[in-house]
């Protein structure tokens, strides 16, 4: 417990596992906006696996500055009732900036969230039966000019991040965890 | 039909990814905490593991701005009283050997990581989950959910009861069984120190067998996923102790506003 202590070393990661649905998600966890409000937005796609199939136990998290840009977030994504332990849900006016998703037997998500301020992107995490270590990833929405990870990327690559206007504030990115013969592998983020 | 994986083929390959490790460490490779996601004795992750490299981002990357690096935050709203006692959930007592399990959530530079959610999931005395797609023919316990949560303390400290869960079997490959666990899920302060791990009881006889945890090839990382029994943590005539400390890793949040 003294401040000398060495610093120790970094507990692995370990698969999610295909139990964690009774554990992990929570009722609305996908609504990031507040019911109603004009300005959301909703992204939605399949993640699929190397044989292009769909990958029914995948839970994606979403992370992201709230539309004043601000980079706080809000407790109550998960707001429980102390009384009976059920989720409430969140409170409407405190955007939490967090989201968590389980993808349906369909391999699907949708995620309704206001849209993000001050960055062109939403920041993701995909965890899974078979993923050891959870992956990073963005979705990028519309304009990203400079952006210093796009800028970085080969053209076939960064068209992974972005996502596909379907119009009506509607957008659709699908995570591709592994190439499939036909559609390029997600890009994929390491952060240190 | 191919024939069916023995648990003497995925021994051989869990040692062959071993000695490439150990291979890997001699010839100057940098030690790793964390398993690799190609792993084939696990054989969920053949098509589900990315095989084009990462790509780096935020700070190293020259963003020091990705959102990233800021994360979300829970409070007490988040959590109700009982959610870190996983025996008083239902009317009456679960089945199983009650235990204690506790420990410090630090950041990779020691600090507590204070206030934030802790999340568990695990398997009934029996080994089976509540959950529909778990059919292994083991009883479910009504009084037993196995999901907890709770939020660290001032000192990064968390602390569940609940019960020991059991092993049990999965299709990996012919007479594969997990060793016993508890799932964990954590939050550091920022987003780029997410983990989801598991965290196993000392001298369980399954680990040699576990293509889950032998996929950390290190073996002091791999030893950092089992939890200590603490007899001074054992309540009398109550409930074994057990500790375990949790380091995430990432860099840390850099993000500050005032106030928080
Ligand atoms: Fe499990």
């Amino acid at each position: 417990m003294s401040a000398e202590a060495p610093a120790p070393g970094p507990t692995p990661s370990q698969t999610v596992g295909p139990f964690f649905g009774y554990a992990l998600p929570f009722p609305k966890g996908g609504d990031l906006a507040p019911a109603g409000h004009p300005d959301t937005i909703t992204v939605h796609g399949w993640v699929y696996d190397g044989a292009g199939q769909p990958v029914p136990d995948a839970l994606i998290e979403v992370w992201q500055p709230a539309p004043d840009g601000s980079r706080h977030g809000a407790p109550g994504s998960l707001r429980r009732d102390p009384v009976t332990g059920a989720v409430l849900g969140r409170d409407g006016p405190a955007f939490t900036g967090f989201g968590r998703i389980a993808t349906d037997a369909d391999g699907h998500y949708a995620i309704r969230t206001l849209p993000p301020g001050g960055v062109p992107y939403l920041s993701l995490i995909v965890f899974a039966r078979g993923l050891l270590h959870h992956l990073h990833t963005r979705v990028y929405l519309g304009d990203a000019e400079g952006d210093p990870l796009l800028g970085s990327l080969a053209p076939e690559r960064r068209a992974t991040l972005v996502a596909t206007p379907e119009g009506g504030r509607v957008h659709r990115f699908d995570v591709r965890l592994q190439y499939d013969g036909v559609h390029e592998e997600t890009v994929f983020l390491a952060f240190d | 039909m191919s024939t069916p994986l023995t648990q003497g083929d995925v021994s051989a390959e869990i040692a062959d990814e071993r000695a490439a490790y150990a291979k890997r460490l001699a010839d100057g490779g940098a030690a790793r905490d964390h398993p690799d996601r190609a792993y084939a004795p696990y054989r969920s992750s053949v098509l589900r593991h990315p095989k084009r490299p990462l790509v780096a981002a935020g700070a190293a990357a020259g963003d020091p701005e990705a959102v990233e690096l800021s994360g979300p935050v829970f409070g007490v709203t988040d959590v109700t009283a009982l959610d870190h006692d996983l025996t008083r959930q239902h009317r009456a007592e679960p089945l199983g050997e009650r235990i204690k399990v506790t420990g410090r959530v630090l950041d990779r530079a020691g600090r507590p990581v204070r206030g934030q959610l802790v999340e568990i999931w695990q398997a009934n005395a029996s080994g089976r989950y509540a959950h529909q797609r778990d059919d292994h023919p083991a009883p479910l316990d009504p009084n037993f959910t196995g999901v907890g949560r709770t939020l660290t303390g001032e000192d990064g400290s968390y602390e569940f009861v609940t019960i020991k869960p059991g092993a049990y079997p999965w299709r990996n490959h012919v007479n594969a069984w997990r060793p016993a666990h508890i799932h964990f899920s954590l939050f550091g302060p920022a987003f780029t120190q997410r983990l989801v791990t598991q965290m196993y009881f000392p001298g369980d006889p399954l680990f040699a067998y576990d293509p889950i945890l032998q996929s950390v090839t290190d073996d002091s990382a791999r030893q950092r996923l089992i939890a200590a029994y603490d007899h001074d943590l054992s309540t009398p005539e109550w409930s074994l102790g057990y500790r375990w400390d949790i380091v995430l890793d990432g860099p840390a949040a850099t993000w500050i506003e005032e106030g928080r």
